[in-house]
């Protein structure tokens, strides 16, 4: 073993310029691998932390609407506290009702939030704009297109109306920017009380919201709350409200995979062609070690060798290089504002599997050069001198 | 029998499957112990073929070849492998070195390929074969950085290195010049002499091969001559 590996250093060292070429060869194979792998990766983290991030991931609520969740507190340490799956959870109740300026009106949705555990979730802090977070009862905020549409401004009164159930007068405390259309032009943020207050009930809610630490496991958990439960509560998923987004993640997934397969394969295939040569022209080395009795299986594993040690180099150069070229295109493909186009996603452990890969490849390249290498006979090699 | 380092028992070779030509017509030779042989013919008589079947390079279509009183025709290809790295050393017209070594990695080479370890007597015994040989000089050249005299050298040095019983050498001068020639054959010589090893040379050089122990002429794949040399030297 030792001196197959010493053979096939000296054989490669010996010819500098064409090893030189096999491990750029796979280096650049590898580069375009961890490059490519970082890329999707990276702009499927981005575009799912954008889509639900800041949402609720898992959402339990009454299978009736109608009924309110009033024993939330107990619910929640029977249930969900242990569950280490679940990242953040937070209390909402929600009401649609109506907000009066004067003469004119506008159709909201109040939603009670449990302030600072739904911060944590929706990112109130980081998307107020003007004003401060609400902290007595009926205060709230409001979105920015509301605000420009009704013409609101902060610290002034209004009437929300519910109807059929009653009204109450709130104060605007601050402005959000959600970027959602639809968020920005209904939702007025207060907490739990002003909302149980507007319903007349006691401490109860309509919805217990959650994060997830794997929130492609949304559904799993979701399955798991549900058997918990019964058939008095509904919990909801993410991933059944966005079925176009993950069935377009899955697309960029596998033809991220089918270019890493065939990146890999013609790195084979160069590979295993180019040491095939080398065959050839270590025959009269291969010759005069068999004569001198080396047996078949020692000469196979000098290329066995090759390819490993070729695999090891070419795996170290295509991880420096593939890691360089993210890099530099977080440098240089930017935003105007010079944030990055795309968040790159470094892996360690998918880059591993990319070096592991490239020296497994390297080696299996070289089992049709190794078998070669066991079939040539001394008395060719004497013959043709 | 047991004095036979080498015997060939009615050894046939025969090439080709359409078209048959029969390079050796069965042979029967057997060779002593610290013998020096010559074996001399015409190109295309049949002298290398028979060198590369003693050598357990090549397999006799027909007949037995004994090495130290084993049948190599019982033996797989690993125990033959085995044989030659043990028991016979090499020396061909084109030196063969592995030009990515120095000249004294490829005369430790048989006993690397031999799983033995470099012990500090191993290097001793590879730096005395160099000096031998006259190599002193040049021991951690490579390959190529040496004249042809001085690979040739390190090849003889390198088939010494196992102590193997028998020495075979296809035209071992054969690209060298007159005086090499000489200082190679008296080389080859002081070896058999000194170290009591077998051997058998092919060579073209009517002169060398009269000066020894038993010359063998063959021609078209018989042995024509077979007799004892000048014993004079």
């Amino acid at each position: 073993m030792k001196l197959a590996l010493q053979i096939a250093w000296r054989f490669l060292t010996s010819a500098k310029g064409q090893t030189i070429m096999i491990v750029l060869g796979i280096s650049i194979g590898v580069s375009v691998q961890v490059f490519i792998g970082s890329l999707i990766q990276g702009l499927q983290i981005s575009l799912v932390d954008a889509t639900i991030g800041n949402s609720s991931q898992v959402t339990i609520t009454r299978a009736n609407e109608e009924n309110y969740i009033e024993s939330y507190d107990e619910l929640t340490s029977t249930y969900i506290m242990d569950d280490e799956d679940i990242a953040i959870v937070s209390y909402a109740i929600d009401q649609p009702a109506t907000l009066v300026d004067q003469d004119q009106t506008s159709p909201v949705l109040l939603r009670g939030f449990s302030l600072e555990e739904a911060n944590e979730l929706y990112g109130f802090d980081e998307k107020l704009i003007e004003g401060r977070m609400p902290e007595a009862k009926d205060e709230v905020l409001v979105g920015d297109l509301l605000m420009e549409d009704m013409q609101l401004g902060i610290g002034d009164t209004y009437v929300i109306n519910a109807l059929n159930i009653g009204q109450i007068e709130v104060e605007i405390v601050g402005v959000y920017d959600f970027g959602v259309t639809a968020i920005d032009e209904s939702w007025l943020v207060t907490n739990l009380v002003t909302v149980q207050g507007l319903l007349g009930i006691g401490d109860a809610i309509s919805s217990i919201e959650m994060q997830v630490k794997e929130p492609f496991d949304a559904d799993i958990i979701m399955e798991d709350l549900q058997n918990d439960l019964g058939q008095d509560y509904y919990v909801s998923n993410w991933k059944d409200q966005n079925a176009d987004l993950l069935s377009g993640l899955n697309g960029q997934s596998v033809s991220s995979v089918m270019i890493q397969v065939f990146v890999t394969l013609s790195v084979v295939l160069g590979i295993a062609s180019v040491l095939a040569i080398t065959v050839l022209q270590k025959s009269k080395q291969l010759g005069i070690l068999k004569a001198m009795g080396i047996k078949d299986k020692e000469a196979s594993l000098i290329f066995l060798s090759e390819g490993f040690i070729l695999g090891i180099f070419g795996a170290i150069g295509g991880v420096s290089l593939g890691l360089g070229l993210s890099l530099a295109f977080t440098q240089f493909a930017v935003n105007p504002d010079g944030t990055p186009v795309v968040d790159l996603y470094i892996d360690p452990q998918f880059i591993l599997l990319s070096a592991g890969i490239a020296i497994l490849a390297a080696s299996l390249a070289s089992l049709i050069p190794a078998r070669r290498s066991s079939k040539i006979s001394v008395i060719e090699v004497i013959k043709n001198g | 029998m047991a004095e036979h380092v080498i015997e060939l028992k009615n050894v046939k070779k025969v090439y080709g499957k359409t078209v048959k030509t029969e390079a050796l017509k069965g042979i029967d030779l057997a060779f002593e112990k610290t013998s020096f042989t010559s074996i001399i013919g015409q190109s295309g008589s049949g002298k290398s073929t028979l060198l590369n079947i003693i050598g357990t390079l090549d397999r006799p279509t027909e007949g037995q070849v004994f090495v130290n009183g084993k049948d190599t025709s019982l033996l797989s290809k690993d125990d033959l492998s085995t044989l030659r790295n043990k028991s016979i050393g090499f020396i061909f017209q084109f030196h063969y070195l592995l030009p990515e070594f120095t000249a004294l990695e490829n005369v430790l080479m048989p006993i690397r390929i031999s799983k033995k370890k470099v012990t500090k007597d191993v290097l001793k015994r590879a730096n005395e074969l160099m000096d031998l040989v006259g190599l002193e000089k040049v021991k951690d050249n490579l390959a190529n950085n040496m004249s042809g005299g001085q690979q040739q050298r390190t090849a003889i040095a390198r088939a010494l290195m196992n102590q193997p019983d028998i020495i075979l050498a296809d035209e071992p001068t054969g690209n060298l010049d007159s005086d090499t020639t000489r200082q190679i054959y008296e080389l080859l010589r002081k070896i058999n002499k000194e170290l009591k090893t077998t051997f058998i040379i092919i060579t073209h050089d009517r002169k060398v091969a009269e000066e020894a122990d038993r010359i063998i002429e063959i021609k078209d794949g018989q042995v024509n001559v077979d007799m004892s040399g000048d014993q004079n030297e």
